[in-house]
C-alpha cells in the first residue's frame, strides 16, 4: 500500500458547552475552541502507524472554509505528508463526501480512512457515501485495522460481538478507538507543519439533500432523589413502583 | 409510493431494535396513507419473517440465498435499493445500528436520498419535504433535520421508538436480488458473538463504572448487578484508557451513546464527556461516594456513598426483589 487519505473534520472541543442562537437556528461559535475530530485522530494514528519507515505516504483531507487551516496544521505536525482542504463551508454529509469523491476520482488511494462519527452532528455517512460514490467497499465501524500490500484485515464491531473482514484494497474505513492511539505532535512534527503542503482546491457544485433546520437541548432534569447508602433496597423499590424501569 | 423497512437480523433472529424500526416504518406509512413494507436478508426463518407483520409490516420479502447470508455491507446496499426501486418506496427506513450505519449512507447516495441517521422521533411531513428529530452534538443536543429529496432514509437510533404490536402474520414473498460481482470484494473471515451478554447499544439496562472502582479485579460486582437486571456492561473513558475494560464497553462523547430506560453509573463523577453519551437515557442512577460529583445534577436516583459498601447490599436487595417478583 502506498497512498492513503484521510478525511478529518474541524469540531467543537469536547468540553463545550453547546448553545444556539437566531431562534435556535444556529450553533453559537463564539467562544469556541475548535479541534481535530478525535476519532479522524485516530484514523490518522493508524494511518502514520502504516505507512511508517517509507511504506507510503498520509494525505489529510477537508471540507472548510480558511479557518480550518489551524486544525489541518495539526493533522500535518502529528505526521501526514500534505494536505487538501476544499474551499466550502461544509453542508450536509452528501455534500463532504461528493467534494471528496471528486478529488479522489482525480487524484486516486489505495485507502481512505475516517472517523467512525463526527462528534459534533453524529454523522457516519461519509465513509459510506464515499464508498458507493467511488464503487469501493466501505466498512462503517472498524476497531482493528491490518494491510499487507494488497489486502487488509479489519475488525468491525457488531452487536454483541465482531466480525473479522478481509478487503482488498481500494476500500473505505471508518475507524473507532481500538485502531491507534492518537499521536501527540512534537516540536519537530510542530515546525515542519509550517512548511508542509496544503493545497486549496475549489468545490464542486452540488446539490446538498439535507438541511438543519432548527436544534433545541434536552429538557433539564428534576432534582435528585437522594437514597440513604445503607438502604439500596429502597433504591430498587423506587425504580420498581415509581420510576417503572426493573 | 410506499415505505420500505430493512429487517436486521443477528444469527437468523431479529432483534428489539428491528421490531422498533418496524413499528416507527408503520407509523411513517401511515403518516402517508401507504403501505408498509419489510425486506429481510439472509437465512431467517419463514415463520419469524411472518411475525414481522405484528408490527406492521404487510408484506414481507425475503432475500435468502448463500452468497448475501452474511452481511457484506455494499451487496446488502445494492439489494435493498434494488427492493426500493422495484416496489415504489420513496422513504426507507433501518435501524441506527453498527450495520445500518454502513447501509444508510450507500442507500442515500443509490436512491440520491437525503439521510437522517440517529433519528430520536417520529418526522414531521411538510409537502413533499420531512423533518426529523437527530442526537447532535454527541446528545448534548437534538437538530432538526429537513430532508429536501423525492427518496429518504431514515435510521432510527435504538430505544427511542416503542414497539407496538397489533397486526397478523404478513405474506412473505421470495425478492430475487442479483447483487453484482463487484460487490462482494470484502471477504468475511471470522464472526465471533458473545451470546451470553446483552448488546450495549440495544440495552434497555446499563450498568456503568468508574475509576472509583480502583481497578479490573473489582469488575465482578458490576457484572453481577448487570446479570441480574438482564443489563450491558459499560464504562468510563479513563478506564477503558487505562485497559481495564475494552474500549467497545466505553460510553460517552468520544464512545458509545446510549439511550437505555436505566443507566446506573457506578464510580463516575460525570465529566461532561461522559455525560454528553449518556443524556438520552430514561431514568438515571448515580452511586458515588463524592457529594459534589456533577452526576449527581443529571441524576433521577443517587446514593452518596462508598461503592464497595453499597454494591454488595444492593446486590442483596435485587436479588431479594427477584426472589419475590
Amino acid at each position: 500500500m502506498s497512498k492513503i487519505l484521510v478525511c478529518i473534520s474541524n469540531v467543537p472541543d469536547t468540553t463545550t458547552k453547546i448553545t444556539f442562537t437566531d431562534n435556535n437556528t444556529q450553533f453559537n461559535t463564539n467562544g469556541v475552541q475548535f479541534i481535530l475530530n478525535p476519532y479522524d485522530e485516530i484514523a490518522l494514528a493508524r494511518a502514520i502507524e502504516l505507512t511508517d519507515g517509507g511504506k507510503g505516504s498520509v494525505t489529510v483531507i477537508n471540507v472548510g472554509e480558511a479557518n480550518t487551516e489551524a486544525t489541518i496544521r495539526k493533522a500535518l505536525a502529528i505526521g501526514a505528508a500534505d494536505a487538501v482542504r476544499i474551499n466550502a463551508r461544509p453542508q450536509d454529509a452528501w455534500y463532504v463526501a461528493y467534494q471528496i469523491a471528486e478529488y479522489v476520482k482525480a487524484n486516486p488511494f489505495d485507502l481512505i480512512l475516517t472517523g467512525r462519527e463526527s462528534i459534533d452532528y453524529n454523522g457516519s455517512k461519509v465513509a459510506g457515501m464515499l464508498g458507493e460514490l467511488l464503487d469501493i467497499p466501505s466498512v462503517s465501524i472498524i476497531k482493528k485495522l491490518d494491510a499487507t500490500d494488497s489486502e487488509a484485515t479489519v475488525e468491525r464491531e457488531i452487536e454483541g460481538g465482531k466480525e473479522v473482514l478481509t478487503i482488498p484494497f481500494p476500500f473505505v474505513a471508518g475507524c473507532a478507538e481500538g485502531v491507534a492511539e492518537p499521536k501527540i505532535p512534537n516540536m519537530r512534527g510542530i515546525m515542519s507543519a509550517r512548511t508542509k503542503p496544503l493545497t486549496v482546491v475549489e468545490a464542486v457544485e452540488v446539490q446538498t439533500l439535507s438541511q438543519i433546520i432548527s436544534y433545541e437541548t434536552p429538557p433539564p432534569r428534576g432534582q435528585v432523589n437522594l437514597v440513604p447508602a445503607e438502604d439500596p433496597a429502597k433504591l430498587v423499590d423506587l425504580l420498581h413502583t415509581q420510576a417503572r424501569v426493573i | 409510493m410506499s415505505v420500505l423497512i430493512y429487517a436486521e437480523n443477528a444469527a437468523g433472529k431479529f432483534k428489539k431494535s428491528t421490531f422498533e424500526a418496524v413499528s416507527y416504518a408503520k407509523a411513517i406509512a401511515a403518516q402517508n396513507n401507504t403501505n408498509l413494507i419489510a425486506i429481510s436478508i439472509g437465512d431467517v426463518a419463514n415463520e419469524e419473517l411472518a411475525a414481522l407483520g405484528k408490527y406492521g409490516a404487510e408484506k414481507v420479502l425475503n432475500v435468502s440465498n448463500e452468497k448475501l447470508k452474511n452481511f457484506i455491507n455494499q451487496a446488502y446496499a445494492s439489494v435493498i435499493a434494488e427492493a426500493a426501486k422495484a416496489n415504489g418506496a420513496d422513504i426507507v427506513v433501518l435501524s441506527n445500528s453498527f450495520s445500518g450505519r454502513g447501509l444508510a449512507p450507500r442507500l442515500g447516495v443509490k436512491l440520491q436520498a437525503g439521510v437522517a441517521d440517529g433519528a430520536v422521533a417520529l418526522p414531521e411531513q411538510n409537502g413533499g419535504k420531512l423533518t426529523v428529530k437527530k442526537t447532535a452534538f454527541s446528545g448534548k443536543a437534538f437538530a432538526t433535520v429537513e430532508l429536501t429529496s423525492a427518496n429518504k432514509v431514515i435510521a432510527l437510533t435504538p430505544n427511542s421508538y416503542k414497539v407496538v404490536e397489533g397486526g397478523s402474520a404478513a405474506p412473505v414473498e421470495v425478492f430475487n436480488a442479483e447483487a453484482k460481482a463487484s460487490d462482494f470484494k470484502e471477504m468475511i473471515k471470522d464472526i465471533v458473538r458473545s451470546t451470553d451478554k446483552v448488546s450495549l447499544p440495544d440495552a434497555e439496562i446499563v450498568v456503568s463504572a468508574g475509576r472509583g472502582m480502583k481497578g479490573p479485579e473489582n469488575w465482578g460486582m458490576i457484572e453481577e448487578l448487570a446479570n441480574l437486571l438482564g443489563a450491558a456492561t459499560a464504562c468510563s473513558k479513563p478506564v477503558s484508557d487505562a485497559g481495564w475494560r475494552p474500549h467497545e464497553e466505553h460510553v460517552g462523547q468520544t464512545g458509545i451513546a446510549v439511550s437505555p430506560n436505566l443507566y446506573i453509573a457506578i464510580g463516575i463523577s460525570g465529566a461532561i464527556q461522559h455525560l454528553a453519551g449518556i443524556s438520552s437515557s430514561k431514568v438515571i442512577v448515580v452511586i458515588n461516594k463524592d457529594a459534589e460529583a456533577p452526576f449527581f445534577k443529571v441524576a433521577d436516583y443517587g446514593i452518596v456513598g462508598d461503592a464497595f459498601e453499597v454494591l454488595p447490599k444492593l446486590i442483596a436487595a435485587v436479588k431479594e426483589y427477584k426472589a419475590s417478583a
